[in-house]
């Protein structure tokens, strides 16, 4: 080799060399916590993990009883996800849309944008105190309907924005050749934006639940706990962010094995869903301009 | 001359930045007019001033008119996509929708809703890529995306997509600037072909293409209209000193 040899000793190379490091041992840590929580939740949920846990309801009290299983807990997390993502929904995708479409780069729109920043920050034990105040003023009791509100409001501005970032992305040229055809803005933004967005909004909608599920402690006190399956919005519910505490907090050895089935099983409906997720937007990806 | 479009003391600034000053000019019905021009003289803005796609930039002033048959597009009660509708716009580089080549084609009909039921709509949607020359190639895979086609075929279906919601006026704007030598060749004869149905209006930097095509030209420079003309007159004997050096390749 002549000239071209690479010189490795070079400042611009050794440089290259070092960051490529930096790069790799980061992501060595996030991988490996995610596989270390992994891990610690299958290594002891595991074994308490039976038919039972995710069939029948408990037997003799959460917090002390060692018998039946969490189906109480299992169904009500659904119910509350998935009826605040909803609601979520309802509200984030016309301000998204508002955004993109009317506001844009404005004033009151980067005045909205900061405002749901703020709002994602907030912890989720504001949120449930909150959702207690109002659920006094308005004198309901702890509720599915009452966890459900809350939840729909955290999942609302990490929604909104996951939804804001992906459609501000939104290749110009598309939108100019809708409106050379004579289209109005909404009709832009309804049938050629979300067409388009379609997989990074699924996206978006995915994150909400993602939070909503996993939540604690806003429906601590919204939704409350019980060991029975939720029948109606108006009675409280149960969910398994509180399963995994309450159990975990016992002091008998077989209740808190029971914890960490709880726990792994809300990690396997997140996955669940998230893989669900990657394949319907993939398929929705179809007719996406790259 | 029968005038389909007359543009009246037009201005138009991008912020303190005037790039059209004072235009006035008028563009035949049913012919082929070529804008042409330096680099930044102000064609894409005065063809974009056509079809009120100008005020989709922030910070852009306009004043003036640009009347259809009499009527000022930028009048108050005029409905902005009833404009876009009569005037229709290929672009530089072909955009198709985030949708199926069937969908591509039916979107414009659908949102004026222009057909009664399904069947008129296949019916039209076949018509439109036919005259476009791109129905013998797609018309088996009419529901695969429509990025799956090549460039030249995109500019195809964007040609029958603009065709499909029954303009009067088609605006190219460079409309073969992107595409390979073959391609270009079938855009500009398709626009031959539909020049006795449509007021066209092209802009181009191309003279080779500008000659094949003009029925009319317009020669534009620092934001004025230096000439306009029948391409004859222009092309053979052109009065100003400036578009004889343009044609002549000193610019």
């Amino acid at each position: 080799m002549g000239f071209l040899r690479k010189k490795y000793w070079q400042r611009r190379h050794l440089m290259e060399a070092f960051m490529k490091l930096v790069m790799r041992v980061s992501l060595v840590i996030v991988t490996g916590s995610l596989g270390l929580i992994l891990w610690i939740v299958i290594v002891r949920g595991l074994p308490a993990l039976s038919w039972d846990m995710v069939t029948k309801i408990p037997e003799g009290g959460y917090y002390m009883g060692k018998g039946g299983g969490i189906l109480n807990a299992i169904l009500g997390s659904l119910y509350l996800a998935a009826g605040g993502t909803l609601l979520a929904m309802i509200f984030s995708v016309p301000i998204a849309m508002y955004l993109k479409t009317y506001l844009g780069d404005s004033k009151w729109g980067n005045y909205v944008r900061l405002s749901l920043d703020v709002l994602w920050g907030i912890p989720s034990i504001v949120y449930g105190a909150f959702g207690f105040t109002l659920m006094i003023a308005l004198g309901l009791r702890a509720s599915l309907l009452a966890g459900i509100i809350v939840l729909g409001l955290i999942e609302l501005p990490i929604m909104t924005r996951a939804m804001d970032e992906v459609i501000r992305r939104m290749p110009v040229d598309l939108e100019h050749a809708a409106l050379a055809l004579g289209s109005t803005k909404f009709e832009v933004a309804l049938r050629v934006v979300t067409r388009q967005m379609l997989p990074g909004i699924t996206t978006a909608i995915l994150l909400g639940f993602g939070r909503g599920i996993g939540d604690a402690a806003s429906v601590l006190f919204t939704a409350g706990y019980t060991d029975r399956i939720p029948t109606s919005l108006m009675r409280p519910t149960a969910s398994l962010p509180l399963a995994v505490f309450f159990q975990l907090g016992s002091p008998y050895p077989e209740v808190q094995q029971r914890g960490y089935a709880a726990a792994l099983i809300l990690t396997i409906i997140v996955l669940a869903v998230s893989l669900g997720s990657r394949w319907l937007s993939a398929r929705l990806n179809k007719y996406t301009v790259k | 001359m029968d005038a389909h479009i007359q543009v009246k003391d037009l201005n138009v600034y991008y912020g303190k930045q005037q790039a059209l000053k004072n235009v006035n000019i008028e563009i035949p019905k049913n012919q082929i007019t070529v804008i042409m021009g330096p680099s930044g003289c102000g064609k894409t803005t005065l063809l974009k001033s056509l079809n009120r796609f100008l005020e989709l930039t922030d910070g852009t002033q306009i004043t003036g008119e640009v009347l259809l048959d009499g009527q000022n597009i930028y009048d108050r009660e005029v409905d902005v996509t009833e404009v876009r509708k009569v005037v229709g716009l290929l672009a530089q580089r072909p955009s198709p929708l985030p949708m199926s080549i069937y969908d591509n084609v039916a979107y414009g009909m659908h949102i004026h809703r222009m057909k009664a039921d399904r069947k008129d709509y296949r019916a039209a949607v076949q018509h439109y890529l036919e005259i476009a020359g791109l129905w013998e190639e797609v018309q088996k895979r009419l529901h695969d995306p429509a990025t799956s086609l090549s460039i030249g075929q995109q500019q195809r279906l964007c040609l029958a997509r603009g065709l499909a919601v029954e303009p009067e006026i088609i605006l190219g704007d460079e409309p073969t600037s992107a595409l390979d030598p073959i391609s270009s060749q079938n855009i500009e004869s398709r626009l031959l072909d539909l020049k006795d149905q449509y007021t066209t209006v092209i802009v181009t930097h191309t003279l080779r293409q500008a000659k094949r095509l003009a029925d009319y030209v317009i020669y534009m420079y620092l934001g004025e209209v230096i000439e306009a003309g029948s391409a004859q007159e222009v092309f053979n004997n052109p009065k100003h000193e400036r578009t004889r050096a343009y044609l002549e390749g000193q610019i």
